[in-house]
């Protein structure tokens, strides 16, 4: 890989010995991948995946302490993944015990570190940075040094802007260098589709099963899906961000992809066309049967498949503003057709700081918590992790909780019912 | 005997018993438990590979296509490589991923004597071939013996 004198003369130890480890780690990565050189970084905020003060986890804190005492302090500031603690969302004697004595112990030792690394703020916690409150959403064309799979995904297809699919730590070394490996999803080959998805469904699909089922397909390929237009439009506005927010989760959770462009909507592809489609791509078919036959394949992880759940998360990836609104009212639709007053099962929704803030100044915040639905900046999976809440019957409509978690997914609209009417 | 040749990821030698996952390694779901709760065997916790679940993965030649999961894959991986709860080696069939590969470069860069040597791309007959249990022996020009 060529280097610059500069990325040579860190390389070789001339900005000291933890920048040339940096330097070190980022070589070694791009020439594992064949990057051909290494490019800035070029978004104004950086975001980082481990936001967990996780017990387990002290190697990782001890790496940071390295970095934070030789000064290897990065440029940017930047944005982190949820945190993982919230004593509104319920939970028994025994499980806080584990939460706080097991598991995230570390919390504020760590929150400590990110604030010497660069937080943007008390609130930059969120898995969705990109969302217009929080602050962090990249340009088309910038180069980030991202990890969080959900916001790779986003920052990729829908803003345009280049991202590889990294791991955790690899986010801060990026940064911290201000260069990363110039390869996969950071080139214009690497971003053209090996796949056509052909979306013929009958209604508009499910993001959370489309996501699903294209991920599973093609694992760590692009995908170039026509026919989605039809159903979400062609314009990226609010809808269509927070549909595609669920869907890129979804793809990057059940497979692993990195980038996706959606026929007449995403930016590439408008730009583009089917000029993005790589020569022998494959073509993967979706109709309802297809849908009906990936849900129908999920295995249910719960002790008895008949057990009365516990709880229910929405909102993983975080909740945008327009879908607060939208759960709020037909939740309170739904119940008010039932004739009742509050969800018949424990329900969190869960949504980045900034956006809570913005929706707790509007009247959907009381009509909201009328319902009984908890509102939480929480990180779902995170409260998962825990050995006890794995144990409960625990429902989401999001395919990425579903799937790194025991928690059972449901549609939509299913889930709507069973909270609000029991069904 | 049988020898199937790869690339070399991160370099060594080493000799260790195979334990093969035909499916990707979610490397989140399996270590978590293990690193969690001091389970020095690093028993794989991950209920979705029916081929690892329950078995002990410290010292073991892990044989795999690829990792799966949450982008904290590498750091948790570095984290086992941190507490000795690593394999003794990893043997991709397919060309390693980004998650692993973060994980053994992060070792061999910011860890003190750590040698888990990685190889990629042995490729499919490697991992139809290779059964639990089998001698594993890595050479270091890439060369994985069998037996």
């Amino acid at each position: 890989m060529y280097l610059t004198p500069e990325q040579q003369a860190i390389l070789n130890g001339e900005k000291g010995e933890t920048l040339a480890k940096v330097m070190k780690t980022l070589v070694m990565y791009g020439e594992t991948f064949g990057a051909d050189k290494m490019v800035p970084v070029t978004s104004e905020y950086n975001h980082l995946v481990t936001s967990f003060g996780l017990k387990m986890m002290k190697p990782v804190f001890d790496l940071m302490q390295q970095l934070i005492d030789a000064g290897a302090i990065s440029q940017q500031k930047f944005s982190v993944d949820p945190r993982p603690l919230d004593k509104n969302v319920p939970a028994n004697f025994l499980m806080n015990i584990i939460f706080n004595n097991f598991m995230y112990s570390k919390q504020e030792e760590y929150e400590k570190q990110l604030n010497a690394l660069g937080l943007m703020n008390e609130d930059a916690f969120s898995c969705a940075c990109y969302l217009d409150q929080m602050g962090n959403k990249p340009k088309k064309g910038e180069v980030l040094s991202w990890a969080e799979s959900s916001a790779v995904v986003y920052a990729n297809s829908v803003l345009g802007a280049r991202c590889n699919r990294n791991s955790g730590i690899m986010d801060i070394m990026g940064s911290i260098a201000g260069f990363v490996p110039h390869f996969g999803l950071l080139t214009d080959e690497g971003r053209k589709a090996t796949w056509i998805v052909k979306v013929e469904t009958s209604k508009k699909p499910e993001a959370q099963l489309l996501g699903s089922a294209i991920g599973m397909k093609v694992m760590e390929d692009v995908p170039y899906v026509m026919g989605l237009d039809k159903w979400i439009g062609t314009e990226l506005n609010d809808a269509a961000c927070a549909y595609l927010k669920d869907f890129g989760a979804a793809t990057a959770s059940n497979g692993a992809v990195g980038l996706y462009h959606i026929a007449n909507l995403t930016p590439e592809a408008v730009e583009q066309g089917e000029a993005l489609i790589a020569e022998n791509a494959q073509v993967y078919i979706i109709d309802d049967a297809e849908l009906k036959r990936v849900q129908d394949n999920y295995p249910v992880m719960w002790k008895s498949a008949d057990a009365k759940p516990k709880l229910c998360f929405i909102g993983c990836p975080h909740m945008s503003m327009e879908q607060l609104v939208s759960w709020t009212e037909n939740v309170e639709k739904s119940l008010a057709e039932a004739g009742k007053e509050k969800v018949c099962i424990p329900t969190v929704f869960t949504t980045a700081p900034a956006v809570k803030k913005e929706f707790d100044k509007t009247p959907l915040a009381a009509r909201l918590a009328k319902t009984g639905v908890i509102l939480s900046c929480i990180c779902p999976l995170m409260y998962m992790n825990n050995p006890l809440a794995g144990k409960m019957p625990v429902i989401t409509c999001s395919n990425k909780l579903r799937t790194y978690t025991t928690a059972r997914f449901y549609t939509e609209a299913e889930i709507l019912a069973k909270i609000t009417k029991g069904v | 005997m049988r020898e199937f040749t790869g690339r070399v990821v991160a370099p060594g030698t080493v000799t260790a018993p195979a334990l093969v996952s035909h499916g990707g390694l979610n490397t989140l779901a399996s270590f978590q438990k293990a690193l969690q709760f001091g389970d020095k065997k690093a028993t794989c916790g991950d209920q979705n590979n029916p081929d690892l679940y329950g078995k002990q993965m410290v010292g073991t030649a892990l044989c795999l296509p690829q990792t799966i999961g949450s982008t904290t894959g590498g750091l948790v991986l570095y984290c086992a490589c941190a507490m000795e709860r690593q394999p003794a080696c990893m043997l991709f069939s397919k060309p390693i991923d980004s998650l692993a590969a973060a994980g053994s470069i992060l070792a061999s860069v910011w860890l003190d004597g750590v040698n888990m040597p990685v190889v990629d791309s042995l490729g499919d007959e490697f991992l139809n071939y290779v059964k639990d249990g089998m001698t594993i022996t890595v050479k270091e020009n890439g060369v994985v013996c069998v037996e």
